[in-house]
């Protein structure tokens, strides 16, 4: 119950906040017709085809604002970290898709299902459906192994939507903060910490110790 | 615009085809010793120190780091090539199966590789001898050692003293500790009698000289290393190659074919230039080709004139014949023990810290030569298909609170998920021997297919023998009893007869050799034992080609080793004017 009630609290703000966040998308569409900075590497194959892609645009705002509704569903702002909008996942699926297309039909069409969907059991699209509404239809198509027959279309397109949702989540700097991940940066490899090592009851053998590199302090 | 080929004014002592392993070793050592060397490189210049994407955060990349068809091993790897690149198309005979990858630029792929670096050992090179399949080559451990050594202390290796039979110990520097995962792996392997020992890597883990920098344990040496601390053939041969003042480096250079003259030697090579479409002509006293094993028997048997009809260096007809790859099969999985590890950086070396080299007796098995095994696994920085497929995870292994909960989900909880799950994988990859045959190989495409240059493109004809097939089973069958012992849950790779056992499809290890084969028989081989084609002695080869058999080794130490050994020779030819 706990569970849901903060689930629906987050729903809800996500739609509140609807209005500012299309106002930032207005503001980006400005920003994207300029020429896009990249700190990585490219070849100017590359910088020519990120650039396209970063000035297109594939998801209609309806189809973006319904986006938004479920990635904030998948994974919502905790007590560790922000929502997936907060993190920018809903525009990393915009590139995405544009990046590799096959994901373009089974995310537009999973949309029009769950609008359909909706319309035909509640009548009214996903968005436009009560908080209490909308989890009781992700209900239907988050559990795979015991979606109801019928539901195979919507469990198929709730299932690449949380891998996008979880590896656009994970992948940004809120993400990567909210995992723990402490490495890409330089470091000095000791082998695994001692508590690790009792932990798990392994330690290192008399040659591992001795003819391996290691550093005095670190 | 008149059509016009431009030939460079000046002669040069050697020109090198190709920027990777074998040619920058050649470049590197005849530069040195004052010879005037040209080096053409299709692709072009890198430097990853300037060309970076080392120490980069996954967003940084629009794409998370996914792969795109520029770059297939990902967004932030350093390899401009792939499988497919657009415009240099190749065939295949119906019914068979290759993958060609290049990487176009300086380097080659020596920039993304994985830096293994073993050596071949005394029975690699005498495969015959002791099964009766495949050639011998014509030169034994005895006459590369010397030169694994030079290049060991060139360009570093770490490694342990072990002292088994067929794995010589090289000049090591001293490797890093195992990981969490690796220790589990070691742990359970040891104990059904399957060696786990140090990898052998071309990575600093100490400096050794003022031109490169040590490891500092970022794990991304597929990206190219800022300060050089691992072995590419661009930072690490021919930028120091460039300080003689004896070479240049024309890169976007596209060769088309070797020139010859009326006695049949080598005069030099025709090329374009990439982005201008120029064609030029640039002349030598010798050729060296290491542009690769498929694309330098490409240019061979595009090389034809009424001297060489065949195609050149090819009276033996065995150019681009026994072309072989490494098997590969793989798995993966979890480990459940692992599931809400503590965080600490666990970004080591690039790539496996430890490895199993091949610990069996292929007498008592059903098929010959024998493979090594690599791992990895641990708390790997995420990016594109981080968390894919949780739904398989999440239904079937307790929460950090101990409850098995209905797969799949939303949520609080599932987003919990992905932090408990995080750092818990393990998998392991078999890299095989395969026997090098001669229905292996790769021609001129005889329907007339050619590049978008206008240069005929190669056909493939390959076809895993049953050998390989029993390998890959083989390989299965002991990574399913590591993974079983260590407490590890398969979740991926697991492969039966219909699919070969996961047997990867030739090419996609990217070891390919032996389309320019060594021998003493001119009838039997293409280039001798120091690498000169028999029928040009102005001619060498330097990558991959003259290799007569793979072994369960990486090709790129023994590429190193022969080509410096090649070019010390070449440097001998030219002093006896022999050449």
């Amino acid at each position: 119950m706990k569970r849901r009630e903060s689930i629906k609290a987050i729903a809800l703000s996500a739609l509140s906040t609807g209005v500012l966040l299309q106002q930032a998308c207005t503001e980006n569409k400005t920003q994207q017709s300029e020429t896009p900075q990249f700190t990585i590497d490219r070849h100017p194959f590359e910088k020519e085809r990120d650039t396209r892609l970063m000035s297109q645009r594939f998801f209609t705002d309806d189809e973006m604002a319904t986006i938004r509704v479920l990635v904030d569903i998948i994974i919502p702002r905790d007590e560790t970290s922000g929502s997936a909008t907060d993190a920018g996942v809903h525009e990393f699926i915009e590139f995405i898709v544009k990046d590799i297309p096959r994901h373009q039909l089974p995310l537009r069409g999973g949309l029009h299902w769950l609008d359909n969907h909706c319309l035909k059991n509640y009548g009214k699209i996903f968005r436009e459906c009560t908080q209490q509404v909308q989890l009781e239809v992700i209900d239907q198509i988050a559990y795979p192994e015991e979606a109801r027959p019928g539901m195979e279309q919507g469990v198929k397109f709730f299932n690449l939507l949380r891998d996008l949702t979880a590896t656009g989540f994970f992948t940004s700097e809120i993400g990567l903060k909210d995992l723990g991940y402490m490495g890409n940066r330089p470091n000095r490899w000791n082998g695994v910490p001692d508590d690790v090592l009792n932990q798990y009851g392994l330690a290192y053998s008399e040659r591992e110790q001795n003819e391996t590199i290691s550093f005095e302090n670190s | 615009m008149p059509f016009e080929i431009k030939v460079h004014p000046k002669v040069y002592d050697v020109c090198i085809v190709g920027s990777g392993a074998g040619g920058g070793m050649a470049a590197w050592v005849l530069s040195r010793a004052g010879l005037k060397v040209a080096v053409l490189e299709a692709g072009p210049w890198y430097d990853p120190a300037q060309n970076v994407t080392q120490l980069k955060w996954p967003w940084e990349s629009p794409r998370r780091g996914a792969s795109t068809a520029f770059r297939p091993f990902g967004d932030f790897d350093a390899a401009y090539g792939g499988w497919e690149l657009e415009g240099e198309p190749y065939t295949h005979v119906p019914g068979t199966q290759f993958d060609w990858f290049r990487s176009r630029m300086l380097g080659g792929r020596t920039n993304h590789w994985g830096r293994i670096s073993l050596r071949f050992g005394p029975k690699d090179f005498k495969g015959k001898s002791h099964d009766g399949l495949g050639e011998d080559w014509p030169i034994g451990y005895e006459d590369v050692a010397p030169y694994y050594d030079k290049v060991d202390e060139l360009i570093g290796v770490f490694g342990s003293k072990e002292g088994l039979p067929n794995e010589p110990d090289g000049k090591f520097l001293p490797p890093p500790k195992p990981r969490l995962h690796e220790l589990f792996i070691k742990k359970a392997a040891t104990s059904i009698g399957i060696p786990v020992i140090p990898s052998r890597l071309s990575i600093l883990t100490q400096k050794i000289n003022d031109d490169r920098g040590a490891c500092f344990y970022c794990a991304q040496c597929n990206r190219g290393c800022t300060v050089y601390g691992d072995f590419s053939s661009s930072s690490c041969l021919i930028k120091p190659a460039l300080k003689t003042k004896n070479m240049e480096v024309f890169v976007n250079a596209m060769v088309r074919e070797v020139l010859t003259n009326e006695n049949g030697l080598a005069t030099g090579v025709s090329y374009v230039e990439t982005t201008t479409l120029q064609e030029y002509q640039i002349k030598a006293r010798a050729v060296v080709l290491a542009a690769s094993a498929c694309e330098s028997a490409r240019l061979l048997l595009n090389s034809k004139s009424t001297r060489h009809p065949n195609g050149l260096a090819n009276s033996s007809n065995l150019v681009g014949k026994y072309l072989h790859d490494s098997t590969g099969s793989a798995i993966g999985g979890v480990l459940p023990a692992l599931f809400g590890r503590k965080r600490y950086n666990e970004d080591g070396v690039g790539g496996m810290h430890v490895y199993t080299p091949w610990w069996l007796d292929n007498k008592k098995l059903d098929f010959p030569r024998g493979y090594h095994i690599e791992y990895w696994g641990g708390m790997g920085m995420p990016s594109y298909g981080f968390g894919f497929g949780i739904q398989h995870l999440n239904g079937r292994f307790p929460d950090r609170n101990g409850k098995i909960k209905k797969a799949g989900g939303y949520g609080i909880s599932l987003k919990d998920d992905y932090r408990f799950y995080w750092g818990a994988s393990v998998g392991m990859a078999g890299r095989g021997e395969a026997i090098a045959l001669e229905s292996n190989y790769c021609e001129i495409d005889p329907n007339g297919t050619v590049d978008k240059y206008g240069i005929p493109v190669l056909r493939f004809h390959y076809k895993w023998s049953d050998y390989e097939i029993k390998q890959a089973k083989h390989m299965q069958e002991t990574f399913q009893e590591i993974m079983h012992k260590m407490g590890a849950v398969i979740t991926w790779g697991l492969s039966g007869p219909e699919n070969n056992y996961g047997l990867e499809t030739p090419g996609r290890i990217i070891h390919e050799v032996g389309t320019t084969r060594m021998g003493n028989d001119p009838k039997r081989s293409v280039v001798n034992k120091f690498n000169q084609a028999h029928d040009c002695k102005n001619l060498f080869v330097t990558d991959g080609g003259p290799f007569v058999s793979q072994a369960d080794k990486n090709p790129t130490w023994t590429i190193l080793a022969l080509s410096w050994r090649a070019s010390e020779y070449l440097i001998e030819q030219f002093k006896q004017k022999n050449i």
